[in-house]
């Protein structure tokens, strides 16, 4: 029998005289880290930090975690990071997993997109799970840590770049203090006081659009499926949009057009007759959360400055369609937390940052390109294009080339990092999709004779994956692989066994069996063929042969080592 | 990469013209607009290639001056 579900939305955390208070010193404390924030982002940057053994401190204005409807829809990317950071299984066994999404057009249902349409991987394509929740998990796990500090009701009032730090002013109910960071992170949200203080702007455009999304909680029929409607009979010529998520709550969003009136929609009286026309009249059911959105995608032009970076909606945001917001904040987390923390080792140069900025920078492109043509397919912003959406959902019904055109939202996928300083190029020729900056796909696997599955294998740092063939290897080749692990940088050698092939192997080399093949055919290998791994599980190199001075120019290249 | 083809290659053009504006009959104006815009987009999709389809959007608003600030 499971326990009570705590309630999160509900839970006050406890604000904690900081030490520095009062401090006869005439400097502030330094800090390796500091994050701004302890929202999904700041959280995840906080975890992956000092699990890593870095020493975080992390500021929250407030005392609770969020309330009422805000990110649901987490992407097996974001789960794959929050099983490196420990919190997965909790996470995927409270949401609900989900791969279809239907759309409809009036009356027909015009198309079907399955998200994971392949066996063989550890996470489903989504979970469904309120960011109340996602929070929580994130921040029982993040308590338990030894080496990272949560202080709540401690507001950052001012931001003062140094030559080697930033010196923050905090607020807190006793009175103000301050303390220095080596790096500071802000995860300050969309309204960013920490973008703010510094004078920088995060720029784009907003949706000419209202939206009523209301959290509602009831016993349903429909399927843990996203299904969204184009002009049906019960919302004429708008769109609707539901989810299942826990606890019999159902997120329903409603387009109102940019002449609503926001006050007058968010009357129950006025929301009511919405949803029973979705669900029947007779439908029995109780509000949790109602509001009226407008949606903008914006970014700041530079992620970094100086020693302060920005990650999740403080430096970009998206409209929702797509779910890239949360997600995108999260993979921020993952591309930052090995990068600072061997910046702060002095295993890499503090350049290794810069990449930081210009990796998310392009993938947030990314996001709000795809997030910026579904918000303009759901709210064509001329007449002609609203003609165009019309052709396009009228030829849908029957013309299958029209379904592929029609988009509700092209859900959150991770970036490729095309062209990244820290790849190594291609040499030897591989088809699929594992190419330097790809990042890398599960499939499963067997560890020690039990079933496992492959990514859970890497992310501890820097991971080379050798796919051995099915005689033994040669002892030069795992003395090499294994002299991998006392490198400057250690790396973590792997070696790939096909399936009922032999897994012990001298001087404790791991050894893993790729018990389905899909392992070796998802990365289009041979016996011989190398892969390189980042310690954010984006693939940075691969050969077809192993060649320990290549995995070292690798290693060096993808940590401004070169 | 292909190219779009401006050389005559409709079978039968005066066939097609008059099949063209035979398909907008008792159409209203709203009406015919559609029936343009389905038409683009299942023209477009037999053609097929991005290049091939710029091509030929850069060449129909050749000449159409843009009015600012519509």
């Amino acid at each position: 029998m499971t326990p009570m579900s705590q309630d999160y939305q509900k839970l006050e955390l406890n604000y904690v005289r900081p030490t520095e208070f009062g401090a006869r010193t005439s400097s502030s404390t330094r800090h390796p880290v500091i994050i701004v924030g302890a929202g999904p982002v700041g959280l995840a940057t906080a975890i992956d930090l000092a699990q890593q053994g870095v020493q975080v401190v992390v500021l929250d204005d407030d005392n609770k975690l969020s309330n009422g409807s805000r990110a649901i829809c987490f992407a097996k990317r974001t789960l794959e990071i929050f099983d490196r950071l420990g919190c997965g299984d909790r996470m995927v066994e409270k949401g609900v997993s989900w791969n279809v999404g239907k759309v409809f057009f009036q009356d027909d249902h015009v198309y079907t997109f399955n998200l994971l349409a392949e066996n063989g991987h550890s996470r489903p394509a989504f979970i469904n799970l309120q960011q109340y929740y996602v929070e929580g998990f994130l921040y029982e796990h993040a308590s338990r840590l030894p080496n990272l500090d949560l202080r709540w009701k401690n507001k950052v009032t001012a931001v003062t770049p140094k030559a080697d730090g930033v010196e923050l002013t905090i607020e807190t109910p006793e009175g103000n203090y301050t303390i220095e960071g080596s790096y500071v992170v802000a995860c300050d949200g969309a309204r960013s006081p920490v973008r703010k203080a510094l004078g920088l702007e995060s720029k784009g455009r907003t949706f000419r659009d209202r939206f009523l999304i209301a959290d509602v909680k009831m016993k349903a029929d429909f399927p843990a499926e996203r299904w969204f409607w184009f002009d049906p009979p019960f919302h004429r010529n708008q769109s609707v949009l539901l989810h299942m998520q826990p606890d019999n709550v159902w997120r329903i969003d409603f387009q109102l057009g940019w002449d609503a009136d926001p006050e007058v929609e968010k009357r129950p009286e006025n929301v009511i007759p919405r949803i029973k026309a979705l669900l029947g009249h007779d439908a029995q059911f109780d509000f949790e959360w109602v509001s009226v959105y407008t949606f903008s995608c914006l970014r700041m032009e530079k992620f970094r400055h100086g020693r302060v970076l920005f990650a999740g909606d403080s430096a970009h945001g998206v409209s929702p369609f797509g779910a890239r917001g949360a997600n995108s904040g999260i993979q921020d987390a993952d591309n930052l937390a090995w990068k600072l923390r061997l910046v702060l080792e002095g295993k890499a140069p503090d350049r290794l940052l810069d990449t930081y900025a210009s990796e998310r920078e392009y993938a947030a492109d990314e996001n709000i390109l795809n997030s910026t043509r579904a918000t303009d397919f759901i709210t064509p912003k001329s007449e002609v294009s609203r003609l165009f959406r019309d052709a396009v959902l009228k030829l849908s019904k029957e013309h299958p080339f029209a379904r592929k055109l029609v988009n509700s939202g092209r859900l959150s996928v991770p970036s490729t990092l095309h062209g990244s300083a820290l790849n190594t190029p291609d040499h030897d020729t591989f088809s699929g999709f594992m190419l330097p900056g790809a990042p890398a796909t599960d499939a499963p696997v067997s560890v020690s004779g039990e079933a496992a599955w492959f990514l859970n294998q890497t992310g501890e740092g820097f991971t080379a994956l050798y796919f051995a063939g099915a005689d033994a290897i040669d002892g030069a080749t795992v003395a090499a692989l294994n002299r991998l692990k006392y490198g400057a940088i250690a790396v973590k050698p792997i070696v790939v066994v096909p399936q009922g092939g032999a897994t012990r192997l001298p001087h404790g080399l791991m050894s893993i069996e790729d018990r389905e093949g899909w392992l070796a055919q998802r990365f289009d290998a041979c016996p011989g063929t190398t892969y390189v791994i980042r310690p954010d599980q984006h693939v940075c190199a691969r050969w077809r042969q192993f060649d320990p001075s290549h995995v070292e120019a690798a290693i060096a290249r993808a940590t401004c080592n070169a | 990469m292909a190219t779009l083809n401006i050389e005559p290659n409709i079978t039968q053009s005066d066939d097609f013209y008059e099949a063209l504006i035979e398909s907008h009959r008792d159409l209203d104006a709203a009406q015919s607009q559609m029936v343009n815009a389905k038409l683009v987009l299942l023209l477009a999709n037999h053609i097929g290639e991005l290049d091939v389809l710029r091509e030929a959007l850069r060449r129909a608003r050749e000449g159409i001056e843009a009015v600012r600030d519509h």
